[in-house]
């Protein structure tokens, strides 16, 4: 059944492994060049790219400088996320469903081999070739732009949405639920074109639920309460509709360079959201200076609820893990249905 | 001799329709089975429940002393679907390891002469073969795993004359040589009528006459004689077809002992006749009697 | 090698068939004792036909002592068919005068064919009502 499963498998795993291959060469010739940057940029003697802030903007610019870099870069980034919903889409989708629409599953399933034995073989292939495929390209990438991550080139950072699920471990998790799901789609849609077109749609729906809602949840982030950094307040005024006793407002945006921030709240001095008057310093229209002064003098504090640079890779694990357990519970179902239901 | 297919009170049921109901019978081993019927009549549905490839809603039927789909059964019953489907991508010769690698019984020098024979090539892809040759290669998958019970369903509809013959040589061939049962539907009456030995004929999803060729060819009679009235027959003697004109009655009956009244001109019935006539009898008629019995 | 034919068109049947075949050629000697008769494999090859029905045809040729049957090498002939000359000059001559009565008649080659066909099917299926 192995060697049949691979037999059939033969023209997707050629296209895939052509399309890695071409893949590879782009990113080991130009990542050669970045790596040589970074050697000449001198910033391996630093411990981390805040440490040397002129030599990282240095280097960051001549990054820039070389042309392929943002085309290679961007095109890097949606290809990690699009890779699982293809192999979703083109190989699980039609496993089953092409096997009906074309009649063979009457020539696959009246041979010596048991429907349950039939599917393990034929999932586990296309599983963890999904899951190789997904987890070669995120690895080639990822090496590819380490050098370029830690600088924040436009503004991400590895563990804030956009970039979370481009990096790392998670697309193998990606491709594993999406290569399951078409597998589910195309058993129960029993034709191919709209199994996929459901695939896509709802690994889409799926992937989409869980960077805005699910990822918040998965691990418990930090609740840090700082003295206020003066430095970081761009706005003080009145709230709007709050007497004047108690309408004090402070806006100060948290920039945790290498973590993801969920909210960050200005606290009073007890800890308390309400931060009493104005000061007059700031209302009066006097020097920024002075109202900053002011505002030292209240010593306010700030409660951030962010995600530190030491929770990514648990955070990685515990995403792939999610994944792959929703892959194993479709594969669960395929393999109920198939052994009772599926009729010809 | 052991009936090879046994099935009590069979059934199947696709939401409120059934497309196959009440079906008892007991085939013995070493026929070639010709299973009759018009299109729709239910002859895929009890073939794929023989395969397992469905499962009963109503009765049991049992395969080779087992249920259908059991392990057992699986490697020795084979079965080629209608259209014979095949994989249109895969080379002939790629179908053929893969029969190797998924039956343990498989025969591979009995499938290569028989490629060979044939005329494949076995570089061809499954897709780019003629229609007679695609029948010829599910054929040589089916026989190559050496089955005890060969299901085919229509396998020679959509051939020409000639691609027919030659299936049907190869076909019965392999029965000479191997013993193998096989029950074959279709809706073409000279094939069967050529190579068949047991007949089931089936329409609206029920049984209408199942036995041995020989014997119901012996038991069916065409009587024509002067105008008479059906219910004054002979107990015993079962009416199958009757028309009247306003002179003449020309009854079909079966029955086992002789016919002895000589207002009656009696002549034999030709396998065509009697597949004719259970298939034009009403729809709401009880299903006949079914088989004779296990025949030793 | 005997090389059966199947007429499907005479209403005669299958097994029957072989075996006028076979009485045929024995009486024309193309058929010898010791000759051996293909085997069932070989006539369904050629005629796609039921092997059953070859078996029946052999067994009743075994039965009226024609052939012999030997497991694992085949079927030979074991008699012979000449008819009794006497016998087979008097029913031609009786057929002779009977052709010639009917052509007198106005019947053509058409219509004693047909009539030959319904007394012979007649004739040869009586046994079975």
């Amino acid at each position: 059944m192995i060697r049949f499963s691979l037999l059939q498998f033969r023209g997707q795993a050629i296209t895939a492994l052509a399309a890695l291959l071409v893949a590879a060469l782009v990113l080991v010739v130009t990542g050669a060049h970045l790596d040589y940057l970074f050697d000449v940029s001198g910033l391996a003697a630093c411990h981390s790219a805040a440490g040397c802030p002129a030599l990282a903007g240095q280097l960051l610019e001549k990054v820039r400088g070389y042309s392929p870099f943002q085309l290679l870069y961007w095109a890097g980034l949606y290809l990690v996320y699009v890779v699982p919903a293809l192999v979703g889409t083109f190989w699980g989708a039609p496993l089953i469903a092409r096997e009906i629409e074309a009649g063979t599953f009457r020539v696959a399933w009246t041979q010596s081999v048991s429907r349950t034995r039939w599917l393990v073989v034929k999932l586990a292939l296309g599983g963890l070739a999904s899951m190789a495929a997904a987890g070669l390209l995120s690895l080639m990438v990822t090496w590819w732009a380490s050098r370029v991550d830690p600088l924040d080139p436009f503004g991400m950072n590895r563990l804030q949405p956009a970039m979370f699920g481009a990096r790392g471990i998670v697309p193998i998790g990606y491709a594993a639920f999406a290569f399951a799901l078409g597998v589910t789609a195309g058993m129960l849609i029993r034709n191919t074109v709209p199994a996929m077109a459901v695939t896509l749609v709802a690994f889409t729906a799926v992937e989409g639920a869980v960077i805005a809602w699910i990822r918040l949840h998965l691990i418990r982030p930090v609740h840090a309460v700082m003295p206020l950094n003066l430095a970081t307040v761009q706005d003080v005024g009145n709230n709007v509709g709050a007497p004047a006793s108690n309408g004090l407002f402070v806006s100060a945006p948290v920039a945790e360079p290498s973590g993801w921030v969920y909210s960050s709240q200005v606290l009073n001095a007890g800890g308390h959201t309400s931060l009493g008057p104005e000061p007059h310093a700031c209302s009066s229209g006097g020097p920024w200076q002075s109202c900053l002064t002011a505002l030292g003098k209240l010593h306010l504090r700030q409660a951030v609820t962010y995600q530190p640079t030491s929770h990514y890779w648990p955070l990685q694990w515990a995403e792939t893990s999610l994944f792959l357990a929703l892959a194993m519970l479709l594969a669960g179902f395929c393999f109920a249905w198939t052994r009772r239901r599926l009729t010809g | 001799m052991t009936a090879i297919l046994e099935a009590a009170g069979l059934g199947k049921r696709y939401g409120r329709r059934w497309a196959l109901r009440d079906c008892t019978l007991a085939i013995p081993a070493g026929r070639v089975v010709g299973l009759v019927g018009p299109n729709g009549a239910g002859k895929t549905t009890l073939l794929s429940l023989a395969i397992g490839l469905l499962t009963p809603t109503a009765g049991s039927i049992s395969v080779l002393g087992g249920r259908p789909g059991g392990p057992s059964q699986m490697a020795r019953a084979g079965f080629v679907a209608q259209d014979t489907p095949l994989y249109r991508r895969l080379r002939v010769g790629d179908h053929l390891r893969a029969g190797a690698w998924l039956n343990p019984r498989w025969d591979a020098e009995r499938a290569w002469q028989r490629i060979e024979q044939v005329g494949l090539d076995p570089r061809q892809r499954a897709g780019s073969l003629s229609g007679g040759q695609q029948a010829q290669l599910a054929l040589t998958m089916a026989l190559a795993k050496r089955p005890e019970l060969l299901l085919m369903d229509e396998p020679v509809a959509s051939l020409d004359p000639l691609a027919r013959r030659e299936f049907l040589q190869g076909l019965m061939e392999a029965v000479a040589e191997h013993g193998t049962s096989v029950v074959l539907s279709s809706h073409l009456i000279a094939d069967i009528e050529r190579v068949c030995d047991y007949l089931i004929v089936l329409t609206g999803s029920r049984i209408r006459v199942a036995g041995e060729v020989s014997e119901l060819l012996a038991e069916h009679h065409q009587l024509s004689g002067p105008r008479r009235d059906p219910d004054t027959l002979p107990a015993g003697q079962e009416v199958i077809t009757e028309s009247h004109t306003d002179r003449q009655s020309t009854l079909l009956i079966r029955t086992s002992a002789a016919v002895l009244d000589p207002a009656w001109t009696v002549r034999p019935v030709s396998m065509e006749d009697l597949v004719l006539a259970y298939m034009s009898r009403a729809d709401d008629a009880p299903s006949a009697r079914t088989a004779l019995g296990v025949i030793s | 090698m005997i090389e059966f034919q199947l007429d499907e068109t005479s209403g005669v049947a299958t097994y029957l068939q072989l075996v006028q075949q076979v009485h045929q050629a024995l009486r024309m000697g193309l058929l010898r004792p010791g000759d051996q008769l293909p085997t069932a494999q070989q006539v369904v090859a050629k005629l796609a036909i039921n092997p059953n029905t070859v078996l029946k045809a052999y067994r009743d040729l075994e039965r009226d002592g024609l052939v012999r049957a030997r497991p694992g090498r085949g079927t030979f002939v074991t008699g012979s068919l000449t008819g009794d000359p006497a016998v087979q000059t008097r029913f031609l001559a009786t057929m002779t005068d009977w052709l010639r009565a009917a052509r007198a008649a106005g019947l053509g080659l058409d219509d004693i064919e047909a009539i030959y066909r319904t007394a012979l099917r007649d004739s040869f299926s009586e046994g079975v009502a």
